[in-house]
């Protein structure tokens, strides 16, 4: 599948495409310099902490400290050099470009906030895999589902609806575990209407999702004014605690990023790793693919197309319901109305933008995530850019990923498409 | 010993049609049965009951003499009955194993797919039916007839004995339709059986051992293939007597019409296809254009009609030249255009046929006033077009997709030979048509030329090339290496101009070959 998803992305680039992006960047190089470099007092240090604060469990190393002024020089450089690299030779990976110049921005940006003062990198990294959890479960539902064909965009609305019920289960019974599968229950009775509607019924798979938002939207909304926001029983369930990983969590740098965080992480990890082995090295995964590139296909050698597009359907729901129970009981442990705040709708971006492969799903979530955290530690750190545009951030960086992508991801063939057996 | 397969009074009506009416037919084993009709004659229907696919309203299928049910694919698959569909049923994105192995997967410690004793399993399938393949290839980095072969190797890995063979050759060179026969050839002799579905005349006697023909949904007749030839199957398949030659008066050629000069033009992938060529095309006669297909062609006439810029060269329609100019401006010149994908640029398919018999001229007068179409003069204008030109549809409202391929062929040419035309371009105008249908648009090309329109014919079909042309331009690399009276050239000699050989060594070879063309046409 690799190749696959490779020979999808790398687009033959012709003489005249190396040349405008190789002074592109030769310019975007000099951009650094003069959006970070300028007015810089010499001397001036970036420091980052690499050991979380008050955390015993990790094996403590130094802190990375950097000049400010030459390492932003460095990484314009850098930006420089990879220009005049794909004018002279051309870079035949346009992905690896894209990566590393990103790489070198958000790293000039990182030190020049950074300037003069400390900032828990490590920590950063953390809420990063914090934040992308739930984007990474909406688009772990996407990609279950649109890979059998069905076009769902009502995760925002399914992951409302289960972050309320999961609440409300585990605030009345005080079992979180419970929450959490009624978060679960929710998502899959949600989808399995969306999918009677779009595979029984044939109705239009984006109004049937619109609808599900709209009513996910109001049912949650109507709900928790009228009785969370007055009952507390009703609305106070406690969060999953952080649950260290004994040996792993010593790991510095690594440990206090993926070994010290709530179950919900993890299994968001877990349900990463055994979709792709699913999609890509099983029976089911194979059939389901079909079922979404060639449904005729897959029903001329016997394979019951309806019958895989429910149950993906199905079970994609269940995981958008677990990223719903997130924003409540592994998050803040009570419900607020519309407090998903999109979330849904990123996770199909990253869908998208991770070519509906479940790993590259997760990689995207998690630049979301980012942008999410360092948003929250700018505000922080207060540097001189208004809150609003910092909150902008994610969303931002959704559209121009999105944008960029036009024709480089290879979407399943029969996406939204219902099928009609003769 | 009982046939491998016999039907027995199978019907099957669709709302309006009755697509098979009481068929009865028996396959013997190791024989190549032909299953032959027009479109539309319901040979497809046919072989989708059989394959589980419809049900039958009416009718038995005995396997090896037993009475079975098929109810769907799997089914059919289970009583060894394998079916190479006419379009393919294979997924672009995946390995032929992963295609191979769908529905039937191999499975290794209980869960993983075991893709490596498949594609052992595939090599051994291609070594002994000679079906060369690689396992690891993407279908959609494929030539089509590769991918054919994985189709057949689709079948055969289910043990299948019964191979049922839909059009298998619409789509192939005639170099790849050789390939086949000889691997059909191999699968009989082995044992398998062979039904063959086809409309093509030619080929039917080339491999079939009994032949059955359908017309309107019923058996018309079965006859051996040795008392078989093509002018009497073609009669049984049309219902009367078919012209197989092209009759015509000689061309007498006026102005000059079409003009091309040292033209270039690139394709989608931005490679130099039409390198430097030059024709000119007068009034009153038809030019041409033979190739081996991919020589530039289908870049020649994107060229011509507007729909691909030019690099660099002149062409000019009418003495005014073709340079940036839209595809409407050209056609309002008085240029008709048949494309060579009629599915993708001919027709709107979801659009009724009434409304792609006026995609042309919908935007004037009378068909509209101002901003509102005359719905009543467009649907009138329609009537009266699939009455002139023959179209069978149930009325002129159904989606054209709903057509038969000969028909929706003849909408466009209704649509293209009913306003004033100066200049044709017809680009494999009965690619995929049945004989019937052939015969009805060779003779409207003729009858346009006889008017005074000039016409430009693309084909790589050498007998369709040169049943209807008067002079011959053969494209070979982007350039037109030699044009020649149609009248003066044979087969032979056009064969080695195709294949790159240069026209005075051609010459050379097929000396005593330069005689009067045999005008004769082979389906």
């Amino acid at each position: 599948m690799t190749t696959n998803l490779a020979q999808n992305n790398q687009k033959k680039s012709t003489p005249r495409t190396r040349l405008v992006s190789g002074i592109v960047l030769i310019i975007a190089g000099l951009a650094i310099v003069l959006l970070f470099g300028r007015n810089i007092q010499p001397g001036l240090q970036s420091t980052f902490g690499l050991t979380p604060q008050g955390d015993s469990n990790v094996i403590p190393i130094p802190d990375l400290v950097l000049p400010a002024q030459p390492a932003i020089y460095v990484l314009a450089l850098v930006t420089i050099f990879l220009g005049a690299w794909q004018l002279a030779r051309g870079i035949r990976s346009t992905n690896l470009l894209v990566g590393l110049v990103a790489f070198c921005y958000v790293a000039a940006f990182l030190v020049w906030a950074a300037m003069g003062r400390s900032m828990d990198l490590v920590g950063m990294m953390n809420t990063s895999l914090v934040r992308a959890t739930p984007i990474a479960l909406a688009a772990l539902c996407g990609v279950v589902s649109e890979r059998a064909a069905v076009v769902n965009i009502g995760i925002e609305g399914i992951m409302l609806l289960s972050a309320m019920t999961s609440v409300m289960l585990a605030s009345l019974t005080h079992n979180l575990y419970l929450g959490l599968l009624a978060g679960m229950l929710t998502g899959m009775f949600v989808a399995a209407l969306h999918a009677i509607l779009v595979i029984q019924f044939r109705v239009d798979q984006i109004i049937s999702g619109v609808a599900v938002n709209i009513v996910g939207a109001g049912a949650s909304s109507f709900i928790s004014n009228r009785y969370l926001q007055i009952s507390n029983t009703l609305n106070n369930s406690g969060v999953f605690p952080n649950l260290a990983i004994p040996g792993l969590v010593k790991i510095p740098i690594l440990g206090p990023v993926l070994f010290e965080n709530n179950i919900m992480v993890y299994l968001m990890l877990i349900l990463v790793a055994v979709t792709f082995v699913v999609l890509f090295y099983t029976r089911w995964g194979l059939r389901t693919r079909a079922v979404g590139e060639h449904p005729k296909a897959a029903d001329t050698l016997g394979i019951n197309v309806y019958m895989m597009r429910y149950v993906n359907v199905i079970l994609g729901g269940m995981v958008a319901g677990m990223g719903g129970a997130y924003f409540t009981i592994g998050s803040v442990g009570r419900f607020d109305k519309l407090m998903t705040a999109g979330k849904g709708f990123i996770g199909l971006a990253a869908m998208i933008f991770g070519n509906w492969n479940p790993i590259g799903a997760l990689g995207s979530s998690l630049i979301f995530g980012f942008a999410d955290s360092l948003q929250i530690k700018m505000q922080i750190l207060s540097i001189p850019i208004p809150t609003e545009f910092l909150q902008m951030a994610p969303y931002i960086v959704t559209i121009v990923v999105l944008a960029g992508l036009v024709g480089r991801v290879h979407t399943p063939a029969a996406d939204g498409t219902p099928y009609i057996k003769q | 010993m009982p046939p491998v397969l016999e039907l027995r009074g199978i019907t099957k009506s669709f709302p309006g049609v009755l697509a098979n009416d009481a068929i009865d037919l028996s396959l013997e084993k190791g024989k190549i049965l032909a299953l032959l009709g027009e479109n539309g004659a319901g040979k497809t229907t046919l072989m989708n009951i059989l394959y589980g696919l419809y049900k039958p309203d009416k009718g038995q299928i005995l396997i090896n003499g037993q009475e079975v049910v098929i109810h769907g694919p799997s089914d059919a698959i289970a009583r060894g009955i394998g079916m190479v569909h006419q379009h393919f049923m294979l997924i672009p994105v995946m390995t032929a194993t992963e295609n191979v192995m769908l529905g039937v997967e191999s499975i290794r410690n209980g869960i993983f797919l075991d893709k490596a004793k498949v594609a052992k399993r595939i090599q051994e399938i291609s070594k002994q039916y000679d079906l060369e393949v690689d396992p690891q290839a993407y279908i959609g980095d494929l030539p089509v007839g590769s991918q054919q072969r994985v189709e057949i190797i689709k079948v055969l890995y289910r043990q299948a004995d019964i191979l049922i063979l839909d059009e298998p050759t619409a789509v192939l060179t005639p170099q790849e339709v050789e390939g086949l026969f000889k691997v059909l050839r191999s699968l009989v002799a082995s044992g398998k059986s062979i039904i063959f579905i086809t409309h093509k005349l030619k080929e039917v006697l080339a491999i079939a051992d009994q032949i059955i023909v359908l017309r309107s949904g019923r058996v018309v007749g079965s006859v051996d293939t040795k008392s078989a030839s093509q002018e009497k199957l073609a009669a049984m398949m049309v219902g009367r007597a078919v012209n197989l030659v092209v009759k015509k008066k000689p061309a007498s050629p006026k102005d000059v019409v079409l003009s091309v000069k040292d033209l270039f033009v690139r394709d989608e992938r931005q490679n130099l296809t039409v390198n430097g060529a030059s024709f000119d095309v007068r009034a009153g006669e038809v030019l041409g254009i033979a190739g081996v297909q991919g020589n530039g062609q289908t870049e020649l006439v994107y060229a011509l009609t507007g729909l691909s810029p030019l690099v660099s060269g002149e062409i000019c329609i009418m003495d005014k030249p073709v340079h940036h100019t839209s595809p409407r401006n050209i056609l309002e010149r008085g240029v008709a255009h048949i494309p060579e994908d009629r599915q993708k640029h001919g027709l709107i398919l979801t659009f009724p046929v009434q409304d792609n018999l006026v995609l042309c001229t919908y935007y004037q007068p009378p068909f509209a006033k101002g901003l509102a179409l005359q719905q009543k003069i467009i649907l009138e204008t329609a009537e009266k077009l699939v009455e002139q030109y023959d179209v069978r549809t149930p009325n002129i409202f159904v989606p054209v997709s709903t057509l038969s391929g000969g028909n929706q062929q003849k909408v466009i040419v209704a649509r293209e030979f009913s306003r004033p035309i100066h200049l044709l371009i017809a680009s494999q105008p009965t690619r995929g048509l049945d004989v019937g249908s052939i015969e009805y648009i060779h003779s409207r090309i003729v009858e346009k030329r006889d008017e005074g329109t000039a016409v430009l014919l693309v084909s790589p079909e050498l007998d369709e090339i040169i049943a209807l042309s008067d002079r011959i331009a053969v494209m070979y690399k982007g350039q037109i290496v030699g044009i020649l009276p149609a009248a003066r050239i044979n087969k032979a000699y056009l064969g080695l101009l195709m294949a790159g050989v240069k026209p005075s060594e051609a010459l050379e070879t097929t000396p005593a070959t330069i005689q009067e063309a045999e005008v004769e046409r082979v389906f």
